[in-house]
């Protein structure tokens, strides 16, 4: 029986928490740039911003050493694949943070070629507006992230919520069927 | 046709002994320049005044609302991100016995700004005729789902200025709109402030705008979405994950998938 089995309450909440805590300090995001975010994004690397300030300045050229894709620009549908199988090959646990409004729901661009949202693709932990966001926002986001990782529970408590989102990701309308602004 | 000939002069025994290293130069030089880091979350350099935050909503002196539901923001709008319902007020006029909620025949009942269509161009700042709608500098947007990204009016209307009247109320007496686009209006009046007394005994702004109209407190000026105040090292994600809307909608997967 590991610690992940044992009845959860105090002592694993408090593993909950430090090995949250650990984790949302090492976050490696993959190098996937796709447009005009992808220059701010590098901005938010670079000295002025320095996103090496939250442990996150290595953006790895292999998904398989990334726990965050941040997907900056818009999807076309050819690029689609090619997101869902970059995300496949990052190992678990990981995430992924939609910047700017065209990886979001497409932006300005509602038509055929672009993908409304590249959560039609993936499951989206954070959703980050702007055309293109600014440095400060991605780290804005980036920080509401961490948040959420520090939050996540472990072990059983893990397989229960995946449960309960996947009933829920069931119950839900499909992203291509929202309807008025949801569109 | 000579051979390559370089324009720079050729380096002599020392250079030519030290070319390996001279790059150590420039980090050498680049370790007594300034800082360039600007340490965000902690310290929040102000964007430009031109900056194109997010939007808001203004008010009139007095607390009504500037939008008349027009929607030439929506039809102008690139990104088809903005969703306006007008309405007349005089069915307001009717439902609550004199008031409403903005100067004019028409207002915003319905005002939504979809932030994840939003390209912050500023089109519908220049398409709006009552300076309704305006931009901040406030830039931090960020949050886990489509839906609560949808900002709806009670998110975008300015907050109510110290010494206004929360609407919706009687226009200032005597005036017709044109009074208020004009900003002949400075502030909240005695017959208003009486007349959300007799409505609306328990609403919070009328001690301020008591003061207002007793002349013992300025008159409103004009407010402003702002940034967040910068974070302390210790909660500077507790902050960032703390929208000033407090998230509409938690995660839809509850951090897990």
């Amino acid at each position: 029986m590991g610690i992940e089995e044992a009845p959860s309450g105090f002592l694993l909440t408090t593993i909950e928490d430090l090995a949250g805590y650990l984790r949302k300090a090492s976050v490696w995001p993959v190098t996937f740039g796709l447009a005009c975010c992808a220059i701010e994004m590098m901005a938010a690397g670079a000295s002025r911003f320095d996103l090496s300030r939250f442990g996150m300045e290595v953006f790895r050229a292999s998904p398989r050493q990334a726990d965050l894709m941040i997907v900056a620009g818009r999807v076309s549908q050819k690029m689609a694949p090619v997101v869902r199988q970059v995300y496949d090959q990052m190992s678990e646990p990981k995430w992924v943070l939609s910047m700017g409004v065209c990886a979001s729901s497409g932006g300005m661009f509602n038509n055929y070629a672009i993908v409304q949202g590249v959560d039609h693709i993936v499951p989206v932990d954070i959703y980050l507006p702007g055309c293109p966001p600014r440095p400060e926002m991605l780290i804005n986001a980036i920080l509401a992230l961490h948040q959420q990782i520090a939050d996540s529970p472990l072990g059983v408590n893990r397989r229960e919520a995946a449960q309960a989102a996947e009933a829920a990701a069931l119950e839900a309308t499909p992203t291509f069927q929202m309807k008025g602004l949801l569109r | 046709m000579s051979d390559y000939q370089p324009i720079r002069p050729a380096k002599g025994p020392v250079g030519r002994l030290l070319a390996p290293v001279a790059g150590f130069g420039v980090t050498l030089g680049s370790m007594f320049r300034p800082t360039v880091t600007e340490e965000y979350p902690f310290e929040k350099v102000p964007p430009q005044q031109r900056f194109h935050g997010r939007h808001q909503l203004n008010r009139y002196a007095d607390g009504l609302e500037k939008c008349i539901g027009c929607e030439l923001c929506a039809w102008v709008c690139p990104a088809d991100a903005i969703y306006v319902e007008g309405a007349d007020n005089a069915d307001v006029l009717a439902e609550t016995g004199g008031g409403q909620v903005s100067p004019g025949e028409r207002y915003g009942r319905v005002y939504q700004i979809n932030y994840l269509r939003c390209i912050l161009c500023g089109l519908c700042i220049e398409a709006c005729p009552t300076r309704a709608l305006t931009m901040t500098n406030d830039y931090e947007l960020a949050g886990p789902s489509r839906a609560g990204l949808i900002y709806e009016k009670q998110d975008l209307l300015a907050p109510l200025a110290q010494g206004a009247l929360a609407g919706p109320h009687p226009m200032v007496e005597g005036t017709t709109d044109t009074e208020y686009y004009q900003n002949k209006v400075t502030g909240p009046t005695a017959a208003q402030v009486e007349w959300v007394r007799e409505h609306r005994p328990d609403d919070e702004s009328l001690a301020a705008a008591t003061a207002v109209v007793e002349g013992t407190a300025p008159a409103p000026q004009p407010t402003k979405h702002t940034l967040r105040p910068p974070a302390t090292k210790a909660n500077a994600t507790r902050e960032a994950a703390k929208s000033s809307l407090d998230w509409k909608t938690a995660p839809a997967n509850g951090g897990m998938r």
